[in-house]
């Protein structure tokens, strides 16, 4: 049963990715910290939380092309997830200060000395312990998503419909943690981070583990991702994307369908925050911003949401640009060049970047098939006649 | 013998209006076990929305829809109704087009909605030769690993109805099936809901007299949301009142 689960899911792109991304996992730790600063090959201290964060982003823009790819919900509010996730890993982090805080409470975080609470609220009850914030960081955004879901695909709400409920949701919730008594450091966020799992979050060994395992967390999520879409479910996500009202005639409960893909999605999400949050040392309610979830969308969008690998390539892509140009001269036209590029890619490769090549790319090899097959020098295409082949998107 | 065992779907004074305008005017019908029904009617008679409240996508404002001796489908939501055996052919054919031939045809096969076992289950030998058959009945063998977006209108329509006998429903709503077929199409599209109708029942809307007459089975016309006349092609296209509102225009 398992087995057919998990072979059903591979094929060969499969590989390649995975391949990549644990290569990576392990080169760019050992580049900076086994390598001399002077030699060409050392990547820079900090290179390595900024390749991280761009992990963690891969790893959110994969929930988000999940569900908006392979069964047509496009989620506007998925930043608020992420956020949900990364303060739950915030929470954590806050409770390893201890003493060490400024105002010195062995207890207390300095926000809630501060503000004068005599004690800890009931919230952040059991985040001193790694393996329940953990828990946390997958619980409550899969809870925020499932209440959401079952209301909202109950009620059939769907296409742009949905996507303003999802950005109602994260500004109801940026509005909500902007508020100091909410609890969870109002405005200012959680920051000034020691340790985690008491090793000190600064130090270059404690930032290339988060790497790998921001690496590795990518890898098994596209992995678990792939199986999904190969299974039998992944086929009726597709098929009530491409016609909802056929899946349900046929008996399928289309509202349950997509409660579990986005549940599980939002999940994804909240790993992909309490990643994020150790290698930037802080989360505020900023990440709850409606913006962001837009631009997350952008990045689903560059990279192509037909094939799972589109959004990785995405985000990684259009934050490494956000990085070259935010740090030069050119920084104050950086939102410009992100709306020219989200035109440009819908205008221009509607299907992405990884979409665009990967078409290219089949249609490059069947052409070299049926050229060889004509000048005789191969057999005849085994593969059928051409156009009979599933195309890369139904492949996936 | 009981009346009610024979009587596969009844829909008793069934009203529907949409903002005033009564789509069904307490619509009366019943269909027999193991028939086939042809279901006539111009242009906003009534014909698909009477799909509609059998298959649960709009609720009747009065009446009742009972199927197979005593269940109420008036309560029930598509899925369920689905899952109880009727099928339902959308007019406009709808597959699902980024899938192949085969996977429509495995995705509509009977049993295994749930998401879980969705998950986990991959198709067996038993699924496997279903699929084998169907594509035999529907003719489309040798098109089994195409796209069914690539598919011919003509083989679209025999794919879906394929999809429908998947299902293995009691009872299929085929929504005119030979619509921009051509005549060769349409021909075998009658044959084939012949063959099927010896062991479903089947209920077909269709505006193409040549169709209809090509089936032979009996005729419901409808008129502004209830029948009007009944009984054989003949017979109704005699029906004085059936030329008045139908084929008199």
């Amino acid at each position: 049963m398992i087995t057919t689960f998990i072979r059903n899911g591979i094929d060969r792109s499969w590989v390649v990715v995975v391949a990549i991304l644990l290569a990576t996992a392990i080169v760019v730790p050992v580049l900076n910290l086994y390598t001399a600063a002077s030699s060409p090959l050392h990547v820079p201290d900090y290179a390595v939380p900024l390749l991280g964060k761009y992990l963690s982003f891969a790893l959110l823009a994969l929930s988000v092309g999940l569900i908006w790819g392979f069964c047509g919900i496009l989620s506007l509010g998925h930043g608020a997830f992420f956020a949900l996730g990364g303060y739950a890993m915030g929470m954590y982090l806050m409770r390893q200060i201890g003493s060490r805080g400024v105002y010195g409470d062995p207890v207390l975080p300095d926000f809630m000395v501060f503000l004068n609470w005599p004690e800890l609220p009931v919230a952040w009850y059991g985040f001193q312990y790694f393996p329940y914030a953990m828990l946390m960081v997958v619980l409550v955004p899969g809870a925020l998503a499932f209440v959401f879901g079952w209301f909202a695909f109950r009620s059939r709400v769907t296409g742009v419909y949905l996507s303003i409920i999802t950005q109602a949701m994260t500004f109801a919730l940026m509005l909500g943690f902007f508020r100091n008594n909410l609890g969870f450091g109002g405005n200012n966020g959680l920051t000034d981070f020691k340790d985690i799992l008491g090793f000190n979050i600064q130090a270059p060994e404690t930032r290339a583990a988060l790497f790998a395992a921001s690496a590795v967390a990518l890898a098994l999520a596209y992995m678990m991702c792939k199986a999904i879409i190969a299974s039998r479910f992944g086929k009726v996500l597709i098929a009530i994307r491409d016609a909802e009202n056929r899946a349900r005639f046929l008996g399928y409960r289309v509202e349950h369908y997509k409660l579990v893909v986005w549940t599980l999605s939002a999940c994804m999400a909240g790993i992909a925050g309490a990643l994020y949050v150790p290698q930037v040392g802080i989360i505020n309610p900023g990440e709850f911003e409606p913006a962001n979830s837009i631009e997350l969308v952008v990045w689903v969008a560059v990279g192509g949401r037909s094939l799972l690998v589109g959004p990785i390539v995405g985000a990684i892509v259009v934050n490494f640009a956000k990085t070259w140009f935010t740090t030069g001269a050119l920084a104050p036209y950086w939102l410009f060049a992100l709306g020219g590029l989200f035109i440009a890619v819908t205008l221009f490769l509607p299907k992405g970047i990884v979409g665009t090549l990967a078409e290219g790319w089949s249609a490059l090899s069947q052409r070299r098939a049926s050229a060889r097959a004509e000048s005789g020098i191969a057999p005849t295409n085994r593969d059928g006649p051409p156009g009979g082949r599933l195309s890369p998107e139904a492949a996936e | 013998m009981n009346v009610e065992t024979e009587t596969l779907l009844y829909l008793d004074g069934v009203t529907v209006s949409f903002d005033g305008f009564r789509a069904l005017n307490e619509l009366s019908l019943v269909i027999e076990t193991g028939e086939m029904r042809a279901i006539i009617g111009p242009n906003g008679a009534g014909k698909t929305t009477m799909m509609d409240v059998v298959t649960g996508r709009t609720r009747p404002d009065a009446g009742s829809v009972v199927f197979d001796g005593d269940i109420d489908l008036t309560r029930l939501d598509e899925a369920t109704i689905a899952e109880l055996g009727i099928g339902r052919k959308f007019q406009k054919p709808t597959v699902f087009e980024r899938h192949s031939v085969w996977d429509n045809l495995e995705l509509a096969l009977a049993g295994r909605r749930r998401p879980l076992r969705a998950l986990l289950r991959a198709e067996g030998p038993k699924e496997r030769a279903r699929i084998e058959e169907l594509l035999g009945i529907i003719r489309l063998g040798d098109q089994r690993e195409r796209l069914a977006g690539s598919l011919s209108h003509g083989q679209k329509q025999w794919l879906e109805i394929g999809m429908l006998l998947a299902q293995e429903p009691k009872l299929m709503l085929v929504d005119e099936p030979a619509a921009g077929m051509t005549d060769s199409e349409t021909e075998a599209t009658a044959t084939l809901l012949k063959e099927i109708a010896k062991e479903k029942s089947v209920v077909v809307v269709e505006h193409d007299m040549a169709f209809v007459r090509a089936l032979g089975v009996k005729v419901s016309v409808l008129h502004e949301g209830s029948v009007l006349s009944e009984g054989t092609i003949d017979h109704v296209s005699e029906d004085p009142k059936v030329i008045e509102v139908y084929l008199g225009r």
